[in-house]
């Protein structure tokens, strides 16, 4: 019935379209210009089909091509409008089209697909008029006789506040702007020292000296890392159920501390973290900074899919390329063509194809003077390896074993003991893709190690736990792991390498099971491309392009953030999205020059903050300017600086820091402060035996930075204050205010010590502990009214409740 | 403005005049302005809501709806065998193949209640509550592992970061309590596969977040004094340091000052808020034992129910219930009976004691997982009786709701004879989340934040409100 049904149509349809035969001009080209074109035509292509131009037509979209010339029931083009194979039917909006004329297309189809020649077709490039899109401008700086002006930034800011007929701010105080100047470059708040140094200090030039001070220390780095870390997204776990600690991940960590504090230029800075491996004789350090890309989540799950999380790891990676370097929201376009910026979603999976061949790698990486020592004694502790694996017959089993994990790869579903087993070689292997490892013919020794030891591990999934009793396994693993460490070992990176390049398909819908057209790495087209002579351009190749001087963009995002990180606020407010739906910049011109600058400047960090740090518009005073509040809420046109809450690792920094607490050391390994219990119960990593060694001595009072943050369960203190769950990256943090906060401040054991540092510090240190407290913690004498206060307070209470009032002091947790 | 609304503002200011004794007249406009532009004022829903108020029952791991909700006799036929290829082709599992043998549950069904609502003999609380529950036996969701399937659940997205349900209800609505916070947490059992993710602020400010409720220490992190310091010596630290703030907030002029000081106000109430919650020496006797209480077995799950009433009562906006873990991929007909006695009867005396309190119909409550279990067996160690467990089985499974908005005494949507698939009125979970937020007056589409150039919300891009289980 349903075949006659389907011929009946045939039958009608060929007699509408005139003798049987259709003609593409007069019974196709109308319908598709009526119905279709709307969506697929010459002003736009989505999912990058277009129908009014024969090539590109016969091409398809990104699903592939759209029709078979003489077989219709094959055919997108019929599915998609007769909305069957679980297709919506298309169009998707107005009436569906009727059986007749579907059946014209399955007509015109079956009768060859005939399309007659047209002229040549308009090619529409995604051009864009879009500010940030198009090339840097020099811009000409404002000249303008007003003894305010200390640099140009300073002729931008007022340019434009003369034009709002606003005058500036006031100069701060001296005491705020040294404490507002060591909390922005160093993180930490002036010693009372410090301070009289720079108030007693009388020449003229008191106020960059020190500025050439902070940005000469050690602790600048530790302040502006932070910041790259979070658009790194940076964590010392896993993510995940499991989530695994890292124990390596500080490498990364590290080197952009180091970085930072030498100033590394920021195009060499960009080139290492996106293809240091690929660069000629790569250092260790080098292949360390591709660890930006390491920080993707890992799901250890069992049952889990590995290639969906790869792909979601190489999304990720493309999509946070975009928004760290580019401030575009290339991610959008995963699933579709961006719906507002002109990236379509075949410039996503362009991008993406730039790490759709990387491989994730741990290497040796041995810090200085680690080498010597492991050399001298590898050959004793492989001695020692093998007579300890030989005395528990691992050769043999692990030789039997391996053979059945084989079998069990070519059979699966037949053993589910071996299928979980092979599930665990997959997602348990400790320090390398033990499958990778397993399938090898030809191992490295390292390698051997990697996969031996996940054997003697995890035997028991595969023989239960009465076999693994008996084979005495744990008692080796305690054995070798007590070995392992008996002997000097080699620091580990976690870094990126490049395997044989395989294929890249776009995915439809963004679900990396459907498979769409073939891509190749490419520039957004919408911004300046590769030489055509690049035929397959690479990571290092892209790491190039975004430095280089005709991108448009990444300077620009980069010299905003540094404004952001000195203002509260970017010259584009939306730091992380300079595409079309994200703010317009409040000086288009100020960040073109400052841009400028930065490239011209060899791209020097420190050189753009000492810019601005220096101007008079930085060193306005933050007072609230009430009259205001209707002409320029945002303070988006800067009359005023902002008073800032510190971020959550500067707030613990800063209390340990005028208390005492604090050590300075730069760089290193994760800490862990004391947490209170049950914090680790609460994610599913305890049961792996994820614990929280607190960390003893000095070490428990380092940086914030230091904390080790494990992604299920972070320490409290950073969560509260807005610290980012390091998930995904993030560009500008959220400051809020809530009780938690409060409680945390009040009430943490952590707070509370400090308030007895300081109580005891400035009762054994000063004469007059009242204004010695006030100079610590804000910089500044107390007022009357203050000392009042204070003093009240103290006739009926001690110095550990008065220091700790100073320390939850909105003026102290707050850069002014 | 609404006179509930009216009152709050009020009462608030009462309490100011009452507690902030020194504060000037220009510092109280200064602190209620802050108030007004305090985040989690209470806030209109879109549209009227049915519901004020969330409890979510999540029962982590995955439950067996075949051994708890959706009987399956057809299974009998096949117990020990494979199916055949052709029915379970395109059968995505975690652990198992398709080929794995059926695995019939030895559960009893009946029916119950007015409705006939068919339920399982392991859980016989639930049975007596039956009229008031909306059963869905349709359920969909996309991921088919633990911490991707709760992401999916309470954040509408497999991959972390985003904002959680609770987070998105508070951030909708606001919290109407003044002491306590407006998205609660509390766990029983082990730890879960998501831990914090699932109760995460994601990207909203850090407010929004789940606080969660210990259970040992302090309930709240740093609830309580630093040791020495009672609540009078608490109270004079707070005064000396809002006489300070309030200095320096005429000094700047900086409005955040007032909102800083204002934190701090409701930290010391929470501080006295907390310990009242937990202290149930007011409740009856009969209400302890309704919930279980007393009793060894319940207790942890029916400490937090009752908590869970508690806290709705004193203005908490979304309690989430996490009790771990039902994953039973061995020996599923002994654990699944322990953890039906630890969470049956609380769940159910949740129920009745709202529905006696007249707060059912202000106050929706979601029991589930994050997705169900296979019909197939899992079999680790074929040699050990009554090892068998099941697989993770995202299509077609089972949860419950009931209360504020929810039509109860009916079984949504069904699945094949097998279990394997749903064939009429499938709910997906996006579905569940647009459904749940509609009872709050939320449209699911317009509750959307901005963060890295997009607009989010809890339903990604999908989502329909289902009307069956609408009154």
């Amino acid at each position: 019935m349903r075949t006659t049904g389907i011929l009946l149509l045939w039958l009608s349809a060929a007699a509408a379209a005139g003798a049987g035969k259709v003609d593409f001009t007069k019974d196709i080209q109308p319908l598709f210009k009526a119905r279709c074109y709307g969506c697929h035509g010459s002003q736009q292509q989505m999912s990058g089909l277009r129908l009014d131009v024969k090539d590109a037509a016969t091409h398809g979209g990104y699903s592939g091509p759209l029709f078979k010339a003489g077989d219709s029931s094959n055919s997108t083009l019929i599915h998609r409008v007769s909305g069957d194979k679980g297709f919506a039917a298309m169009p998707p909006v107005g009436p569906r089209l009727t059986p007749q004329e579907v059946s014209i297309l399955r007509a015109w189809i079956d009768q060859g697909a005939n399309w007659p020649e047209t002229g040549t077709p308009v090619v529409t490039a995604r051009k864009s008029s879009h500010w940030s899109f198009q090339p840097l401008t020099h811009p000409a700086i404002p000249q303008l006789a007003n003894a305010w002006v200390r640099n140009p930034v300073d002729a931008f800011i007022l340019d434009r506040l003369g034009r709002e007929k606003i005058t500036p701010s006031p100069e701060a105080s001296r005491n705020t702007l040294l404490r507002r100047l060591s909390l922005d470059l160093t993180g930490l708040p002036p010693t009372p020292t410090e301070m009289d140094a720079f108030l007693s200090d009388p020449r003229p030039d008191a106020y960059e000296r020190q500025a050439d001070r902070l940005l000469a220390s050690p602790h600048f780095a530790e302040k502006w890392a932070r910041q790259w870390l979070d658009l790194a997204r940076y964590a010392d776990s896993d993510g995940y159920e499991k989530d695994w600690v890292r124990p390596w991940a500080w490498r990364y960590r590290q080197w952009v501390i180091d970085a930072i504090d030498r100033d590394m230029p920021f195009d060499e800075f960009t080139i290492e973290q996106i293809a240091g491996d690929l660069l000629p004789h790569a250092t260790p350090e080098q292949k360390i900074a591709t660890g930006f890309h390491r920080n993707t989540l890992t799901n250890r799950e069992g049952g889990i899919d590995n290639a969906q999380f790869r792909f979601e790891n190489t999304v990720d990676r493309a999509s946070t390329v975009g928004s760290a370097w580019l401030g575009l929201t290339v991610g959008c376009a995963q699933c579709h063509d961006h719906k507002f910026d002109p990236i379509s979603q075949k410039d996503f999976y362009q991008t993406f194809a730039f790490f759709d061949n990387v491989e994730e790698e741990d290497i040796d990486a041995p810090l200085p003077g680690e080498l010597g020592p492991w050399l001298r004694t590898k050959a004793e502790y492989q001695k020692k390896r093998a007579d300890l694996l030989a005395e528990y017959h691992v050769p043999e089993l692990q030789a039997v074993w391996e053979k059945r994990l084989r079998e069990t790869l070519a059979n699966p579903g037949k053993w589910l003991d071996w299928d979980l087993a092979w599930d665990c070689v997959k997602k348990l292997t400790e320090g390398g893709d033990g499958a990778a490892i397993l399938q090898k013919d030809e191992r490295t020794p390292r390698e051997r190690e990697i996969l031996t030891d996940h054997f003697i591990r995890n035997y028991h999934f595969a023989v239960g736990p009465k076999t693994y009793e008996e084979v005495k396994f744990k008692e080796l693993d305690d054995k070798l792991r007590a070995l392992k460490i008996s002997y000097p070992q080699l620091s580990q990176g976690m870094v990126l390498a490049e395997r044989p390049p395989q294929a890249t398909y776009l995915r439809v819908r963004g679900d990396y099971k459907n498979q769409g057209i073939e891509v190749h790495p490419a520039a957004l087209s919408v911004l300046p491309q590769f030489p055509k002579a690049m035929s397959q351009p690479t990571r290092l190749d892209l790491a190039r392009w975004l430095v280089a001087p005709e991108n448009p963009l990444t300077a620009r995002v980069a010299v905003n953030r540094i404004w952001q990180e000195l203002f509260g606020q970017g010259i584009v407010a939306s730091s992380e999205d300079f595409g079309t739906r994200g703010d317009k910049p409040s000086h288009p011109e100020l960040l073109d020059w400052l841009a400028g600058q930065f490239m011209e400047n060899g791209w020097s960090r420190k050189r753009i903050v000492h810019t601005i740090v220096t101007s008079a518009t930085y060193r306005q005073s933050s007072k609230a300017r009430p009259e205001l509040e209707s002409n320029d809420p945002g303070n988006a046109l800067l009359a005023r600086q902002a008073r800032l809450r510190l971020p959550a690792e500067l707030i613990r920094d800063a209390s340990l820091a005028v208390s005492g607490l604090l050590s300075l050391d730069v760089g290193g390994k994760s800490i862990r402060p004391p947490q209170p219990n049950g914090v680790m119960e609460m994610g599913y990593g305890k049961k792996g035996g994820a614990q929280w060694d607190e960390s003893q001595g000095a070490d428990r009072y380092r940086r914030g930075l230091y904390i080790q943050f494990l992604r299920s369960t972070p320490y409290p203190q950073l969560v509260n204050f807005d610290a980012p769950k390091s998930n995904v990256s993030l560009c500008r943090r959220e400051r809020s205010d809530t009780s938690l906060q409060a409680l945390n401040l009040l009430n943490d054991p952590v707070f509370i010590e400090a308030a007895q540092a300081l109580a005891y510090r400035v009762t054994t240190e000063s004469s007059d502990p009242l204004n010695y407290a006030f100079r610590l913690t804000l910089g500044r004498d107390p007022n009357p009214r203050e000392v009042k206060s204070m003093r009240t307070y103290l006739e009926k209470h001690d110095w550990v409740g008065a220091s700790s009032i100073l320390l939850n002091l909105d003026e102290f947790i707050t850069r002014e | 403005m609404k006179r509930q609304d009216f009152d709050l503002i009020q009462s608030r200011r009462r309490f100011f005049r009452h507690c902030a004794g020194g504060i000037g007249t220009i510092a109280l406009a200064q602190l209620l302005q802050a108030e007004a532009s305090d985040p989690l004022a209470p806030k209109k829903p879109h549209f009227p809501a049915k519901a004020k108020n969330v409890i979510f029952l999540f029962m982590e791991g995955a439950p067996s709806q075949i051994d708890l909700f959706d009987p399956k006799p057809e299974l009998r036929k096949w117990h020990g065998h494979p199916l055949p290829p052709s029915m379970t082709k395109d059968l995505q599992l975690a652990f198992i193949k398709p080929t794995a043998s059926i695995l019939a549950s030895p559960r009893e069904f009946k029916p119950y209640g007015q409705c006939g609502m068919e339920l399982s003999e392991l859980l016989p609380h639930t049975a007596s509550i039956a009229d008031d529950l909306c059963l869905i036996r349709g359920m969909q969701s996309d991921a088919f592992n633990h911490h991707p399937g709760q992401l999916f659940l309470f954040a509408g997205h497999m991959i972390g970061g985003r904002p959680t349900m609770g987070a998105w209800v508070t951030y909708g609505l606001g919290s109407e309590s003044q002491n306590l916070p407006g998205f609660v947490v509390l766990s029983s059992g082990v730890g879960t596969s998501a831990g914090s993710d699932n109760y995460s602020n994601g990207f909203l400010p850090s407010m929004y977040a789940g606080t969660v409720f210990r259970n040992s220490g302090d309930p709240i992190l740093y609830l309580s004094n630093p040791p020495g310091m009672n609540n009078e010596a608490q109270r004079a630290r707070l005064d000396t340091l809002r006489e300070m703030n309030q200095e320096h907030l005429d000094e700047t002029g900086d409005r955040e000052i007032a909102s800083r000081i204002h934190s701090y106000e409701l930290a010391y109430r929470m501080q006295s808020a907390g310990p009242e919650l937990l202290d149930f020496s007011k409740e009856s006797a009969a209400t302890l034992d309704m919930y279980g209480v007393n009793n060894e077995t319940t207790r942890p799950f029916a400490t937090n129910c009752l908590l869970a009433r508690r806290l709705v009562e004193r203005g908490t906006r979304f309690v989430m219930l996490m009790h771990a873990s039902w994953d039973h991929h061995s020996e599923i007909n002994k654990s699944i009976a322990k953890q039906t006695a630890a969470t049956d009867q609380p769940s159910a005396a949740l129920i009745r004691d709202l529905k006696q309190r007249g707060m059912l119909n202000d106050t929706l409550v979601v029991w589930g997982g994050e997705f169900g279990r296979t019909p197939m067996s899992e079999m680790r160690r074929p040699e050990e009786a009554d090892n068998a467990g099941r697989d993770h089985h995202p299509n077609g499974y089972s949860l419950w709701l009931a209360g504020g908005g929810i039509r109860g005494g009916q079984v949504i949507g069904k699945t094949d004879e097998l279990g394997l698939s749903v064939t009429e009125d499938k709910v997906h979970v996006h579905d569940l989340q647009a459904t749940m937020l509609h009872c709050l007056g939320l449209d699911h589409k317009r509750l959307t934040y901005r963060h890295m150039g997009r607009d989010f919300r809890l339903t990604d891009v999908s989502g329909e409100v289902v009307p069956k289980m609408l009154v």
